[in-house]
């Protein structure tokens, strides 16, 4: 499978925990769709744990006692179940639908080689242009994550969803993700909004889990908020928010 | 893709030597892991006894000060117990594992206690307080074992120092561009290139 070149030289990086926390999420999201990056990341780790061997020093005895005791008080988790698997990540997403567009686009242009109609040949073009979009995209949600401003501010939404905000002032871009949000119901969509002191200004929708860049500039705003709208959004928010979160000043 | 060529390092130094925990412990690792995830406890103290004392080890070398690196390395092997049940043995060894979560909270301890310290210096102050040569003199501390030293040595020097600062330091990859004055993009792959090498070197497998 083709991947991202630039995405993919940052196994090393991960493999070393010398990502920023920014950057861990987004390539951890990347991971689940490349298995050739999980593969080379799993040999990473595993020859990282060759240089921890090397570094090996005996522990203090005192340490043994407080370790086997401390265990006394605590819960193992339970395992994860294997069909439970995370939740798809938008990066997922956008990638799967970019290449499935791509592939649609060779298959019509196929077609065009055979004499077919100009309307295919349209629709080849708009399909080529789609994924070329998604796959700008992509590159936006990492150039904002990678800038060397990037700050994350993380919080809950009141229906418990994990969320964080990475906004770089250089970019003038931030990014969205969100983790565990629940469908939003038909004909519903979430809504993001910058909230420019007081004044809420539409930022895009998105309607599941993953990550996500924000319509429009970060200036001027002092927060990030969250809402559920009908389909296709709204120009102010109609509901209550589930998120409000400051940016860093 | 997965093995260098002929010219590579490992080839003029032949097979790989086990070292530390050898690999015919590896699936006495992962059995007793396996008890360990049913709550087993003489398996959880056999396991801390063969596991201690790489994830002290490495947690000293990245945080330093004995009194928080045993904290730490405290947590790592409470943190074992809590997760046995999430360890599949498909993803990597034990040790591999084990060392993996060592080495997350090793970094994020420096890292939050980095973060607590620039927020009390501006950016220029930040800047110098790595010179080059004490950094580089740092990453020449002694290893244990011969395989990795030699590995170590069929790295270009850029591709050591960056290994080494990010792992043994704990360092992000945006400070050890800064500190060896190189850019992002070439610290990135000379990372991966380097963990390349070291891995065909040391006949890493997963």
């Amino acid at each position: 499978m083709k991947h991202d070149g630039e995405l993919h030289t940052l196994t090393g990086a991960y493999a070393l925990h010398s990502l920023t926390a920014a950057e861990h999420e987004m390539f951890t999201a990347h991971l689940a769709d490349c298995p050739s990056c999980r593969q080379e990341v799993a040999e990473f780790s595993a020859t990282a744990a060759r240089l921890a061997g090397a570094a090996t020093l005996p522990a203090p005895a005192r340490m043994r006692d407080a370790v086997l005791h401390g265990i006394e008080s605590v819960r193992q988790l339970p395992p994860l179940l294997p069909d439970s698997g995370r939740p798809m990540t938008f990066t997922a997403i956008l990638r799967r639908k970019a290449i499935t567009l791509a592939i649609a686009a060779s298959l019509a242009g196929a077609a065009v080689l055979g004499g077919v109609t100009v309307w295919q040949k349209q629709l080849a073009e708009e399909a080529r242009q789609q994924a070329q979009a998604s796959e700008r995209r992509l590159q936006d949600v990492s150039a904002v994550v990678a800038a060397p401003d990037a700050r994350t501010v993380r919080g809950r939404t009141t229906t418990g969803a994990g969320t964080s905000v990475v906004s770089s002032k250089l970019q003038n871009r931030a990014v969205f993700i969100g983790t565990g949000l629940p469908d939003p119901g038909a004909g519903r969509t979430y809504q993001l909004w910058f909230d420019d002191h007081g004044t809420m200004r539409p930022a895009g929708l998105l309607t599941q889990d993953g990550a996500t860049l924000m319509q429009g500039g970060i200036q001027g705003a002092s927060g990030v908020g969250l809402t559920v709208e009908p389909a296709g959004g709204s120009a102010r928010p109609t509901s209550r928010p589930l998120l409000l979160l400051n940016l860093p000043a | 893709m997965r093995r260098t060529d002929p010219g590579g390092p490992s080839a003029t130094t032949g097979q790989p030597l086990p070292f530390g925990v050898p690999d015919t412990a590896a699936p006495r690792l992962e059995d007793l892991m396996s008890r360990v995830a049913r709550g087993d406890k003489d398996a959880f103290s056999a396991l801390y006894d063969a596991l201690s004392g790489t994830v002290f080890g490495l947690v000293v070398r990245v945080v330093r000060d004995r009194a928080q690196s045993e904290e730490v390395a405290q947590e790592v092997m409470i943190d074992l117990w809590r997760q046995a049940a999430r360890y599949r043995p498909g993803e990597g060894s034990v040790l591999a594992w084990a060392a993996t979560l060592a080495h997350r909270r090793a970094v994020d301890r420096v890292r939050s206690a980095q973060a607590a310290i620039n927020r009390e210096h501006d950016q220029a102050a930040r800047q110098q307080a790595r010179p080059f040569d004490e950094v580089a003199e740092q990453v020449e501390t002694r290893l244990e074992s011969e395989q990795v030293r030699r590995c170590m040595r069929g790295l270009t020097e850029i591709q050591r120092q960056a290994v080494t600062l990010a792992y043994y330091q704990g360092l992000t990859y945006r400070e050890v561009a800064e500190t060896l004055r190189t850019p992002l993009p070439t610290i990135k792959t000379r990372m991966r290139d380097g963990l390349i090498r070291l891995r065909d070197c040391m006949g890493v497998t997963t």
